[in-house]
């Protein structure tokens, strides 16, 4: 038996992983593979809750996370290709167009 | 005592924190993939501990098959180098840190003491793949169809935003034509 409050604590530190992947990487792929990061410890803490009460809605809820995600990943590398096509780098300290 | 799930599930903990932690330490975005496909494969191993076995292929297949598959070929064909290192502000390190940790180990210490009455057997979810499959298709159905219908815009922007410009595919063949 592991206590709810385990898997609570791993989903928070895969998130805390997340968070800091996103606000110190440079790489651009690289903040978006956080951003993964992030998705995949809230889905935890989703089906430890679910495990947790006996309430199958939990992993409905992932299954629809998963498919945002997908989407999101296929949206968010177009967008990265079509930045590298016009400016030619990955370096987001280069993409400050709209920077003042 | 230690039981068996446990220490399953210090185990798989243990990949996914290690594979979390290298996906921030390396510097080649294709490590940071690579382990971010273990940190996957290890959760999958936690939704099976947890009884969740959909949840668990799901995990398998579309995670760490598909986007996983979608990000390292975006990075094999950007060619992506290792990343320079830009200095971050002072104010992020004197502040960011010390107020990170002082705000983890209060979670941490919320979860552990406030909620740590309920215990998780092996295997605790009722529902095989078929109820599961039940529930999507009636009273999930509404969220199902919408999510199909951002599925189809997401190819469709997927496939304008990555396709080329379209002046330099027209500038070519009518060019050769007229000569």
């Amino acid at each position: 038996m592991v206590p709810l409050s385990y898997y609570l604590v791993l989903s928070g530190i895969l998130f805390a992983c997340g968070v800091t992947g996103f606000l110190i990487k440079r790489n651009i792929i690289t903040i978006f593979m956080s951003i993964e990061l992030m998705l995949n410890g809230v889905n935890l803490s989703f089906v430890a809750f679910a495990a947790h009460w006996h309430v199958l809605a939990g992993q409905i809820f992932v299954f629809f996370v998963m498919v945002v995600a997908a989407a999101e990943a296929a949206v968010g590398l177009a967008i990265i290709i079509a930045v590298y096509r016009t400016r030619e780098t990955l370096n987001v300290d280069q993409v400050n167009l709209l920077k003042l | 005592m230690l039981s068996v799930h446990l220490i399953l599930f210090l185990a798989f903990g243990a990949v996914c924190v290690a594979g979390a932690v290298n996906l921030l330490v390396q510097r080649h975005p294709i490590n940071s993939a690579l382990s971010l496909i273990a940190v996957m494969a290890a959760l999958a191993g936690e939704y099976l501990l947890l009884g969740a076995e959909f949840v668990a292929a799901l995990q398998v297949i579309v995670y760490a098959g598909a986007i996983m598959v979608l990000f390292v070929f975006v990075i094999m064909l950007l060619n992506a180098g290792v990343e320079e290192r830009t200095q971050g502000s002072r104010v992020a390190i004197i502040i960011g840190i010390p107020g990170m940790l002082i705000g983890s180990v209060l979670v941490a210490w919320v979860v552990l003491r406030h909620s740590g009455t309920g215990e998780v057997a092996v295997g605790a979810l009722p529902g095989p793949p078929k109820t599961i499959g039940d529930m999507l298709f009636h009273e999930f159905l509404l969220p199902f169809e919408i999510t199909s219908i951002l599925i189809l815009v997401a190819i469709m922007g997927a496939v304008v935003l990555a396709s080329k410009p379209p002046s330099s595919p027209a500038e070519g063949p009518t060019q050769k034509v007229k000569d």
